[in-house]
């Protein structure tokens, strides 16, 4: 439940990424792609916010451009903490340096994101280089404390990266990225690479974080039972635009956006007795370079009408409903859709 | 059905000597493919489920080679051929992959050549495999590019791999696969990298294709959900063993093998209502390397119901547990009798 008293920890406006496209041989710039284009989000304080939607719909981008490592081409990144507030968009050098201790990533590829010439404690210690009133003792303390923290123990701390399994390897990753006690940490599908017993494994660790230390995580995702069981709120994106957002339970059961139903509706079930009936979308995967006017999911769209095509609809609270509910389709209070049993 | 596998598997290993000892995928795998039905393998990563695809088609990555066991492939035309006594480049083989077992990938790219346009690259394959002229060629390949459901066949005849989606180039790969209407078709993760929506696109295309072309498909996933969506039976692996095989539905309903309900218990399931505040029931450790040696059960060490003094002492063998239902568990009475006796000759 979203409580009323909780502030939150992020609040994003209009957060936009243009990336150049540059022709095949010249390299010269001949357009761009709007990756993420006016995306507005709160996040709570210690909550879990999913985001999801089709590959190149603008996950990561977002990820990324909130913690800044892409520069964002506009937008605010207010961030709310104990010593104020401050917009992590306009920060300069050091002070992102100082407010990076706050908010942390973790990555899909737990190969590629581990430096494979340093051993374990080097990898989570970095973090803590920055703290320079640490002594080499107090370090390695709390290098083994983290550990401890992701289901390893100091027997690991001189070993490389490469000695490790997938799940052992996202652990140490996670480790790292907790070194310093953020407030927020980006996961962007970070249990996808993963097998279903370490994704479980990992997921529990998760949670278990955020119960002691009340970190708050953006939860980006494909895998929507994945989603269901870890997410407090969800936001599903398309296109790099929001086009629904609402607390999970009532996003999965009661989707107000069509493009919701679809996905939704397109999961296979994991019981051989349940056959969810699919609800057809035409075509393929949309493509930010070739954005349809209007409304954005309106050629794949089955219950498209004239308006669609000319104009964009907002995210807005849908009416007749108990508790926010945003949607991005004109028709939102007028369809039933269908969602999860 | 009275009808005997098209496919029958006993006994396979594959294996390689290594600098750090002997690497073995394959333990002695047993598996039937029913005919003109849909088997799914599951298990987790590095079990060994794309090494059984590539033993079937004869395709081990060297240095790994077969090494024991028996392929037999019985497409009732022509006499029963054991496939892993065949030498794997010689002429009685080729001629059999390609028209009378085909192989689709997790990553299409693999299968194409990125220099050739996708029509000509399925049209080689009638050229060769069916002694079609040129043009008819051209036009059976448009076809199956229709069949598959290409938007604009004819012109993405002439598209270069990397110019499709991925969604139109796992099209354009099952539709090379089945260009010579194989018997056997082998999809190895076939939807994988696939976005849901297209994956429930290309999902009901092969589910269509199997059922108009009477094919039998084996299909390799690690997702519990396109199993239950598309399979009649099911094979679970785990180093390099089959450790339950059964129908579908008795797999979900009535799992027997520890390490069965161990993952589809920690599967976080859309739909569960089970919230975060709820841990999920998460199996410990993770598959062993092939070059593992472990004494009796190769599940030992991870079993939450593992007997000491038993199940680190003697190896199952696969049994009846139910009929139809086998499983590799001494828990259950037949495969302790099964493979005491075993142990005793
Ligand atoms: N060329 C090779 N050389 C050495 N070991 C190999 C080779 N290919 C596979 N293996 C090993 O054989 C085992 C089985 O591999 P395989 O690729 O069949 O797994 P899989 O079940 O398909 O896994 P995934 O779900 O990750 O695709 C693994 O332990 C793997 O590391
Ligand atoms: N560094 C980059 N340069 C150019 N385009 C990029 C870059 N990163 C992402 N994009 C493009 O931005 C869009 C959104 O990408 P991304 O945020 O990675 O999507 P997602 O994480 O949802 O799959 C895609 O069209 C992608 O190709
Ligand atoms: S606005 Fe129109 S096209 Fe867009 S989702 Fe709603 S009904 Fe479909
Ligand atoms: S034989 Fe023993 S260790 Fe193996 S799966 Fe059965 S109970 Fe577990
Ligand atoms: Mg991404
Ligand atoms: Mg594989």
């Amino acid at each position: 439940m979203i409580e009323a008293q909780t502030a939150p920890l992020l609040e994003i406006r209009g957060l936009s990424k243009r990336f150049p496209i540059h022709s095949g041989l010249s390299r010269r710039v001949t357009g761009e792609v709007r990756a993420i284009d006016g995306i507005d989000l709160n996040i709570t304080r210690g909550e879990t916010l999913g985001l999801v939607g089709e590959s190149g719909c603008g996950k990561s981008t977002t990820g990324r451009a909130i913690l800044r490592a892409i520069e964002p081409s506009a937008g605010e990144i207010l961030f709310h903490d104990r010593d104020g507030t401050v917009d992590v968009a306009k920060l300069g050098r050091t002070e992102l340096k100082r407010i990076r201790r706050k908010m942390q990533m973790v990555f899909q590829d737990p190969y590629a994101s581990l430096n494979p010439r340093m051993n374990v404690e080097e990898i989570i210690a970095e973090p803590l280089i920055c703290l320079d009133h640490l002594t080499h003792k107090q370090r390695r303390d709390r290098v083994v404390e983290l550990l401890e923290l992701v289901g390893l123990n100091a027997s690991y701390l001189l070993r490389y990266p490469h000695t490790f399994s997938g799940g052992q390897r996202q652990r140490i990753g996670i480790a790292r990225a907790l070194a310093l006690e953020p407030d927020f940490v980006v996961c962007d599908e970070a249990v996808s690479a993963l097998d279903v017993s370490v994704q479980a494994q990992v997921l529990n660790l998760l949670s278990d974080i955020q119960e002691r230390l009340g970190t708050t995580y953006l939860f980006i995702s494909h895998d929507l039972g994945v989603i269901e069981h870890q997410c407090d709120r969800v936001a599903v994106m398309y296109l790099g635009r929001i086009v629904e957002f609402a607390e999970t339970e009532a996003l999965l059961r009661t989707p107000k956006m069509p493009y919701v139903e679809a996905l939704l509706s397109a999961v296979p079930e994991p019981d051989p007795h349940v056959r969810r009936e699919r609800v057809a979308i035409r075509g393929e995967v949309a493509d930010p370079a070739n954005r349809p006017s209007g409304c954005p999911f309106h050629p794949r769209c089955p219950y498209a009408q004239e308006v669609c095509k000319s104009t964009v609809p907002p995210l807005r609270q849908v009416e007749g409903v108990t508790g926010p509910h945003l949607a991005a389709c004109h028709f939102a209070e007028a369809l039933s859709l269908r969602g999860v049993a | 059905m009275t009808d005997g596998p098209i496919i029958s598997i006993r006994g396979l290993e594959v294996a390689a000597r290594s600098r750090h000892g002997m690497l073995r995928p394959l333990r002695g795998i047993d598996l039937d493919l029913p005919r003109a039905a849909t088997t799914g393998l599951v298990g987790e990563s590095g079990c060994g489920k794309s090494m059984t695809a590539r033993a079937l088609l004869n395709i081990t990555p060297s240095p790994m080679r077969i090494t024991a066991g028996s392929i037999v492939l019985d497409d009732r035309k022509t006499p029963p051929v054991d496939l892993a006594a065949l030498d794997p480049d010689g002429a009685p083989m080729r001629a059999i992959r390609g028209r009378r077992l085909a192989m689709i990938f997790q990553e299409p790219m693999t299968a194409f050549s990125p220099v050739h346009t996708i029509g000509n690259q399925i049209a080689e394959m009638l050229l060769i495999h069916e002694k079609l002229d040129k043009r008819a060629a051209k036009e059976r390949s448009i076809e199956m590019l229709e069949l598959v459901g290409m938007p604009n066949p004819r012109q993405h005849f002439d598209a270069h791999p990397f110019k499709l989606s991925g969604g139109m180039r796992q099209r354009a790969m099952i539709a090379m696969a089945l260009a010579c209407k194989p018997d056997v078709l082998v999809a190895d993760e076939p939807t994988t990298a696939l976005d849901v929506t297209i994956q429930a696109q290309i999902l009901e295309l092969l589910q269509r294709l199997q059922q108009e072309l009477g094919m039998t498909v084996l299909l390799i996933t690690h997702d519990l959900g396109v199993v239950a969506r598309t399979t009649r039976r099911v094979a679970v692996m785990y180093l390099g063993e089959v450790v339950e095989e059964t129908t579908t539905e008795a797999l979900f309903d009535a799992p027997r093998h520890p390490y069965t309900q161990g993952l589809l218990g920690s599967v976080p399931r859309l739909g569960s209502r089970r919230g975060k505040r709820e841990r999920l029931p998460a199996m410990r450790g993770s598959v062993p390397s092939a070059l593992a040696e472990l004494p009796g059960c190769a599940f030992q060490p991870r079993c939450p119901k593992a007997v000491a003094g038993l199940c680190d002492v003697v190896k199952p063998q696969m049994a009846e547990v139910a009929p139809g239902h086998r499983a590799r568990c001494l828990l259950y009475p037949e495969v302790l009798a099964a493979s005491v006796a075993l142990e005793a000759a």
